[in-house]
């Protein structure tokens, strides 16, 4: 039995396809940050003052993470996962009282030159936790303790890092009712997220003009909306009268009602927020990325400095070291969240295409890989895996591209910064070992 | 519920991003150049290589205007670090609200943010060369050359021209100018602007990481710099710079053409001013200054003042007359002074001895021949309406109302009243000769520029026809000059009909003639002098001539505004300028002296 486990948790069953991808990614994305930080009086990429250099120190952690992870039995990430979502979940409350406060979020931990950031971190231990509670309890989210139960693991640590504040961060971590979807999750929440989210949309983009309205004068917006839902409602209504038999019209006149008032309801109140709650700038991003007028001028910088440089490479780019807008760091940081951009001048539509095109590959393989687990633990996980990875490409490149409100989260192996780094290579090796050894455990 | 489908949700929705992004991504790289463009105009810097602006040189091979480099300072506010201000301030010598007055102006500027903008114009080499050691200290900043012009021989200020900064509006009107270019405001400079600014160059070049500036594109979007072309004036620097001087302490003009040519010798404007005074950081300054002088120094009188013509006018009368049969050589006219003053001793003068007494009420019966003719006494309103469009068109053919085709910018055409012009002042059928006898002794409504009066004189020594007075007679050394000036205009008057009016001329100046002061020993000098009448103040004296008699070989027109009598003080300073070009030397100083020591400036 001994030998038997041992033989069948060798490190040479790792999937080296997910590996070699990995290995890409980093390296890659190692040259574009050289590219991208590059300062002609330090020219060497082991400089450790520069990003680059840096990077290489975390590159070279990364790999010893990596390795290590690899040597690490699974049964240790099932068994502590509890510990592991403790201590990092612990670093999120200590990063709230000792941590040092980067562009107004307490978000690090300062070491000398370099920083810690807990919250690239606690992905890991709510995913171990997640699926440890799943596995463990079989739940399918049918009830509204397990609902509950799941809510509070994920929850938890995200308060926190909101509390930072890092909206950015917390948004990630919608990955995870993804992965309850998966588990069993009502499909429902899938399509009342769209809904939330074309409502949302609507609801901005129409509260963010003033239309004169007969006998009222001028008001908000929103006021169309919900008068063409209300519309949208009787016509609703009028069809339920006349074409559906008796018995069966009044559950329908109830969803009508609820569908009529909670839309009104949640258009208000996104109007309301966006005006009223949300800070200036956040509400300056939402509407650059909905490219409604903003009245500071340079509020859509970033955005469009971004989409100059990623439509400077053309379809071939620029060629490496040479796109001007990336030289020229037009694209502030551009090695951090923004490092896509570069990616796309210097590297062209071909390049910036492989990307999006090897992180869509990743993703399915993980998926796979997931589905292909005989523990449910290992599962879970592995989807948790595939999604936050998801998360991140939507999110930043989306920022990027102009699709998504400029939101600081980096991507995955490419942005400079160790704690992403480490995070990722810990997050996917760990998977990597799990299915490893998928063939020795035995449900 | 089948659980493991769900992943093919997932899966489909990963997918679904996937290509959402690269439609993206195909839209902003690779379906428009939109974005493409907003690089370039960002990140890549456009330098432009600024040709020099061409030579002038005079006929004789004199340099009159030559270039000299200086450098703006520019700055390019995106590339700038954080610097010692108080260093650099010592450095270009502003004090530190001044450059951050200039400083914020670059960064507010629309779009310069982007692109370099000047913070200090034109300075000079060796100031220049103290700061470009101390400049790769301050990122951002740097020096762009330019040439500035230089007048060595500090004349010929209108007729030259000047060059400045391009107006916003000529920015609209005209693609090729940027702002910040210079561009020729007058003079040569503004007529010849197109040869002489030559092609701007342009490299388009963006910084490299290693900070070396590279072409874009292997340089395939570049263009190079084409040079100014060289123009040979038509002036004689010596001429000009004498009638310069002849004119000191005077307001007035002096023209002079070679006839047979169209050549401007010499173009004088009095008072006139050095004009490297409208050079460089100065420049603002010094034009406020000219601008405000009560003498209008920027005011080219030999072209842009429009005098009424005076006596001089009664050659042109006569050439009419004469061909148009009104008159002969030999018909005689009673001096009849009821009608119209008269002076000097005569009372029955044939046509030469007409000119030559400059007798009134003799071309106040020319010109009623002219206009009445014989063709209807019974409506003299219709005779003078028929016979006034007849003497316009001769006007006209001597360039009287027209610009006479030069290529002088901003010349004034004078004024040849015509049939329109009294319908509008007396009304239609309202007017006759007697309304309007007043032209035939070069008064009246008549206007005339000295420029018209001294192609007046080159029709005369032409006998008959002139070329367009113009002031470059070779674009590039060895070249042509415009096609336009290769071209004689023939008058309609027979060659015979002048030789009666030069004869007239040659007497004028003869002994006992009213321009007798332009006499010259071995040189026929043919002349007509005029005083226009400018009440309440003293009279313009006036004075047009050729010379020599045969084969001339310059013709000139003086105008010495407020000095009464032309004979007295027009008529020496034309016989000083026809010695100084055909002999080089003077005959006799105390004629030079006289003129030298006269000032009308106050009269
Ligand atoms: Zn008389």
């Amino acid at each position: 039995m001994k030998n038997n486990k041992l033989k069948n948790t060798g490190v040479e069953r790792v999937d080296w396809i997910t590996v070699i991808v990995y290995l890409f990614f980093v390296v890659f994305g190692w040259m574009n940050i050289y590219s991208a930080a590059y300062d002609h009086a330090h020219p060497n990429i082991f400089d450790f003052s520069q990003e680059y250099g840096k990077q290489f120190i975390w590159i070279i952690v990364s790999f010893l993470i990596a390795i290590l992870t690899l040597y690490v039995e699974g049964d240790f990430f099932n068994k502590f996962s509890i510990y592991i979502y403790g201590f990092f979940t612990l670093l999120l409350v200590l990063v709230l009282i000792v941590g040092k406060e980067v562009n107004g979020a307490k978000a690090w931990f300062g070491v000398g030159d370099f920083g810690i950031q807990p919250s690239e971190f606690s992905k890991i231990g709510v995913g171990l936790l997640l699926a440890k509670y799943i596995a463990s309890s079989g739940a399918k989210f049918k009830t509204w303790k397990t609902r509950l139960v799941a809510a509070a693991i994920i929850g938890f640590p995200a308060g926190l890092i909101l509390l930072q504040p890092d909206v950015g961060s917390v948004l990630t971590f919608v990955a995870f009712i993804l992965v309850m979807y998966r588990e069993g999750l009502s499909g429902n929440v899938l399509i009342l997220g769209l809904g939330a989210i074309v409502f949302g949309v609507l609801s901005i983009v129409s509260g963010a003009g003033s239309i004169n309205f007969p006998f009222v004068g001028e008001q908000s917006g929103v006021w169309l909306l919900i008068l063409i839902v209300l519309l949208l409602g009787i016509i609703w209504w009028l069809y339920v009268r006349n074409f559906i038999v008796p018995r069966n019209r009044k559950p329908l006149y109830w969803i009508i009602a609820t569908f009529v008032l909670a839309s009104s309801l949640f258009s208000f109140s996104v109007s309301y927020i966006v005006d009223n709650v949300l800070e200036q700038h956040h509400k300056e991003r939402i509407y650059v990325m909905l490219s409604l007028p903003v009245e500071r001028e340079g509020a859509d910088y970033n955005s469009e400095m971004a989409k100059i440089t990623v439509g400077s490479g053309g379809f071939l780019g620029r060629g490496y070291l040479e796109g001007p807008m990336t030289q020229n760091n037009y694209v502030p940081e551009q090695w951090t969240d923004f490092i896509f951009s570069a990616v796309a001048e210097e590297w062209g539509f071909w390049g910036g295409t492989l990307i999006i095109g090897l992180f869509v590959f990743l993703i399915i393989r993980l998926i796979n890989m997931a589905e292909r687990q005989r523990s449910q633990f290992s599962r879970v996980y592995g989807y948790c895996v595939a999604c936050i990875f998801f998360m991140h490409l939507l999110i930043n490149v989306g920022m990027v591209i102009g699709l998504a409100p400029i939101i600081g989260i980096p991507l995955p192996f490419f942005s400079y910064g160790g704690s992403s780094l480490m995070g990722f290579t810990l997050l996917l090796f760990i998977m990597l070992r799990l299915d490893a050894e998928r063939l020795s455990i035995f449900r | 519920m089948n659980l493991e489908g769900r992943r093919f949700t997932l899966i489909l929705i990963v997918s679904i991003i996937g290509i959402i992004y690269m439609l993206r991504l195909l839209s902003l790289q690779v379906t428009t150049d939109k974005w493409q463009n907003k690089a370039s105009a960002l990140a890549e810097k456009e330098v432009i290589i600024y040709p020099s602006r061409g030579l002038i040189y005079d006929r004789k091979g004199r340099v009159l205007v030559t270039n000299q480099t200086v450098y703006d300072l520019m700055v390019l506010p995106r590339q700038v670090d954080p610097f010692d201000t108080s260093a650099f301030c010592q450095l270009v010598n502003l004090s530190i609200e001044e450059l951050r007055t200039l400083l914020k102006k670059a960064v507010t500027y629309p779009n310069v943010r982007y692109k370099p903008s000047p913070i200090i114009k034109q300075i000079t080499p060796p100031e220049y060369a103290a700061i470009s050691e101390q400049l790769y200290k301050y990122p951002g900043f740097f020096g762009q050359p330019r040439t500035l012009r230089v007048y060595p021989q500090q004349i010929g200020a209108l007729m030259l021209g000047d060059v400045g900064e391009v107006t916003k509006e000529t920015i609209e009107d005209n693609p090729y100018y940027r702002r910040g270019d210079y561009i020729g405001l007058g003079g040569i400079e503004k007529a010849y602007e197109v040869e002489l600014r030559g092609k701007r160059g342009v490299k388009y070049v963006f910084r490299d990481n290693l900070g070396i500036e590279r072409n874009v594109a292997g340089g395939k979007l570049d263009s190079s710099a084409v040079e100014g072309t060289q123009l040979i004036a038509t002036i004689d620097a010596e001429l000009q710079r004498y009638g310069e001087k002849l004119m000191q302490n005077k307001r007035g003009c002096i023209v002079a053409i070679e006839p047979s040519t169209g050549e401007i010798l010499a173009l004088v404007s009095a008072p006139t001013y050095d004009p490297n005074l409208l050079v460089g950081r100065a420049r603002g300054h010094n034009f406020n200054v000219l601008s405000r002088d009560v003498q209008k120094p920027l005011f080219n009188r030999a072209t842009q003042a429009q005098y009424r013509p005076g006596s001089i006018f009664k050659l042109a009368q006569s050439l009419t007359a004469l061909q148009v049969g009104a008159i002969t050589p030999q018909t005689r006219i009673q001096c009849n002074r009821a009608i119209i003053g008269c002076h000097g001793s005569h009372s029955y003068d044939d046509l030469e001895m007409a000119i030559v007494h400059s007798c009134n009420p003799y071309f106040r019966g020319v010109m009623q021949r002219v206009v009445e003719g014989d063709r209807d006494k019974t409506n003299r309103f219709r005779d003078a309406r028929l016979g006034l469009d007849i003497w316009q068109n001769y006007m006209k053919g001597f360039g009287f109302g027209t610009n006479l085709g030069t290529d002088i910018p901003n010349v004034k055409t004078g004024l040849v009243p015509g049939v329109a012009f009294y319908d509008k002042w007396y009304g239609e059928y309202q007017w006759a000769f007697s309304t309007i006898y007043s032209l035939s002794i070069g008064e009246g409504e008549m206007q005339v520029t000295p420029l018209q009066m001294c192609n007046l004189a080159c029709i005369i020594a032409n006998r008959g026809w002139y070329v367009s007075p113009h002031t470059v007679r070779q674009i590039g050394l060895g070249g042509r000059p415009r096609d336009e000036y290769l071209i004689r205009h023939q008058l309609p008057i027979d060659t015979s009909y002048f030789t009666n009016v030069v004869n007239a001329m040659e007497k004028v100046v003869g002994p006992g003639g009213t321009g007798g002061r332009a006499k010259l020993k071995n040189i026929t000098v043919c002349g007509k002098t005029g005083t226009v009448q400018n009440e309440p103040r003293e009279d313009h004296a006036v004075f047009i001539c050729f010379a020599p008699k045969e084969n001339p070989k310059i013709a000139l027109s003086v105008y010495v505004e407020n000095a009464g009598f032309g004979g007295t003080w027009s008529a020496p300073i034309a016989s000083l300028m026809i010695e100084k070009f055909l002999n080089d030397s003077i005959a006799d100083p105390a004629k030079e002296k006289r003129i030298l020591d006269a000032n009308f400036l106050h009269q």
